[in-house]
């Protein structure tokens, strides 16, 4: 087997061995988005009024509106969490043992991020289920067709997880990655309201949220659930993935980097 | 191609089932735009408003003749019934119909309308083809909701202030019984075999069953919606499925229609539609329903196999009435 397959292997063993020791980490995940689905949704089922907006070809409950945005909020949380991973990996020494493989670094990290996504997709499919059971369906394309979504959302959020755990000390500073960087994105986009619905309150927050990239992500989710494409979003995903990778490359070589810098 | 391609998956199934049971068939859906005097013709194979037709004011009940090739509208501010040429969209004439005729029902002979005239507590009997009146009948107060029965002996007349189903013999023109209803009536309906009468009560939220032979109450169906306040859910139009086995009945301002299992009388389902339901019909095979959602303007899609709505579809003003033109 070439070394880089053996070294994407072993890196996804060990996401995948970390992924089933922490059960508590799965719970927690499922939970998050279920509390949203179950709870605030259920409550604001009546108080959010919703409009026909693309791909939606009929009214829908705010249930099944959120349902796009918590799928993005578990990849969020996720492409955190395994940059969170990282910071603790380099505080114990185990970042040290990864990076003197021989094998190129922009590999080594890109094969991090695959399996931070492929967690995340798991993660995001077993959310899926269980919206399914509360009565939340799409077409049955759309299982399929969100496929390409997620990996391409998953590589998004995973890949400014791996910019921002470059930048990132110490793992106490997770807290400043939740106030500074989760909420604002999770709220500042598409996932909980139309984006039309900001609008009315105010064109600045509607202008920040059309340039987030994680509203992109979310609408590409949304599309692809209802086996509909989003050209834009996409783009929008893409474009993002490949400034945030470049970014995490850059900060993770030691000649140049952030991580120089901090010695 | 591929873009095109998954935009219209919703669609294709659709189209093609639509294909299979009625080959080569354009069928339509009107719908009566009650604030701009208008019509919405819907195809039913595209989902889409094909024409627009300017009719009288204020139009709200609509029926075809047996053949279709005529159409007739309740013109309630024009105290009036049209009579259209659905081919052209003209208004061929017009019958008298006593003041503001809200409902009306076509009995089976193809020939006579009962007309509800809300605002003079009667009934009219027109005939189409003499263009007369043939009776008027005192019934309560802001008649109604209108029905006849399959066989074409009974003729019902519901009024919104004395909460009453009105009998009327269809050879006498004349009540022959009257049954207390709850707050409101609307909207009456026979099944198909005619043993039974349904009418929804808009304010007191529910369908009384009645046994045609005694007249006698036999059920009471009433309706809940999770997380919408009960004054908010008012029973108003309602349709029975091809096997009679389902009743599906607009909830108006709950913005819901309901799934009514017509043989235990108990709600299975409740499917979201646009806002102040009021009106429907099906389309010929009955496989879609559609739905008038007067405040929000648009008619919704519901796929009856699967009780999904499929689409909601732009028309006028208060879309009222549905008729659906094979």
């Amino acid at each position: 087997m070439s070394p880089y397959l053996t070294s994407l292997q072993a890196i996804i063993t060990r996401e995948a061995l970390r992924f089933i020791q922490q059960r508590g980490r799965f719970i927690a995940a499922l939970v998050r988005p279920l509390v949203w689905l179950l709870v605030f949704a259920a409550g604001f089922r009546a108080a959010i009024g919703l409009s026909i907006t693309p791909p939606y070809q009929t009214y829908i409950q705010y249930e099944t509106y959120i349902v796009p945005g918590l799928c993005g909020m578990i990849m969020l949380f996720n492409g955190m969490q395994s940059s969170l991973s990282l910071v603790y990996d380099r505080e114990m020494g185990s970042m040290r043992l990864l990076l003197t493989s021989p094998l190129p670094r922009w590999w080594l990290l890109f094969s991090k991020l695959l399996a931070s996504t492929a967690i995340s997709i798991l993660q995001v499919y077993a959310f899926l289920i269980i919206a399914d059971l509360y009565g939340i369906r799409w077409p049955t394309l759309g299982y399929l067709t969100v496929l390409p979504a997620l990996i391409l959302a998953g590589l998004m959020l995973g890949a400014l997880g791996l910019a921002l755990s470059s930048f990132i000390k110490q793992l106490e500073n997770f807290a400043g990655v939740m106030n500074f960087v989760i909420f604002p994105m999770f709220f500042l986009s598409s996932a909980l309201y139309p984006l039309w619905k900001m609008a009315e309150s105010s064109e600045l927050l509607h202008d920040i949220c059309a340039w987030n990239p994680f509203t992109h992500a979310v609408e590409l989710i949304r599309f692809a659930l209802h086996a509909s494409a989003n050209p834009t979003a996409t783009a929008a995903t893409l474009l993002a993935t490949i400034i945030f990778l470049g970014l995490a490359f850059w900060g993770y070589d030691p000649a140049r980097g952030l991580i120089r810098r901090k010695g | 191609m591929l873009l095109h391609l998954f935009k219209n998956t919703h669609i294709a199934p659709l189209a093609a089932c639509l294909a299979l049971a009625s080959p080569g068939a354009a069928e339509e859906i009107w719908i009566s735009n009650e604030k701009d005097d208008t019509l919405s013709v819907i195809d039913v194979a595209t989902l889409e408003v094909i024409r627009t037709i300017p009719t009288g004011e204020r139009p709200r009940g609509i029926t075809f003749s047996k053949d279709y090739s005529v159409l007739y509208i309740c013109a309630s501010d024009s105290d009036t019934v049209q009579v259209m040429d659905p081919e052209t969209g003209e208004i061929l004439h017009e019958l008298p119909s006593g003041e503001d005729p809200e409902q009306f029902v076509l009995h089976p002979d193809d020939r006579h309308l009962y007309i509800a005239n809300e605002d003079d507590a009667i009934t009219t009997v027109v005939d189409t083809e003499t263009r007369k009146v043939v009776a008027q009948i005192d019934v309560g107060i802001e008649p109604e909701g209108m029905a006849v029965s399959p066989d074409g002996a009974i003729a019902i007349t519901t009024s919104e202030t004395t909460n009453m189903a009105h009998w009327i013999d269809t050879e006498t023109q004349e009540l022959f019984a009257n049954t207390l209803v709850d707050s409101r009536p609307r909207h009456a309906e026979f099944t198909a075999g005619g043993s039974e009468l349904w009418v929804s009560a808009e304010i007191g939220g529910t369908i009384s069953i009645f046994d045609v032979a005694t007249q006698a109450e036999k059920g009471k169906i009433e309706f809940a919606i999770d997380g919408i306040h009960p004054d908010r859910v008012q029973p108003v139009g309602f349709e029975f499925t091809a096997d009679e086995k389902t009743a599906f009945v607009a909830l108006g301002p709950s913005n819901h229609i309901a799934a009514v299992n017509a043989e235990t009388y108990e709600v299975e389902d409740y499917i979201l539609v646009g806002r102040r339901v009021w009106h429907m019909d099906f389309n010929s095979d009955k496989s879609l329903l559609f739905t008038t959602n007067g405040v929000s303007g648009d008619v919704t899609v519901v796929d009856v196999a699967n009780r999904e709505p499929i689409k909601t579809i732009k028309v006028g003003r208060f879309p009222w009435g549905a008729a659906l033109r094979p």
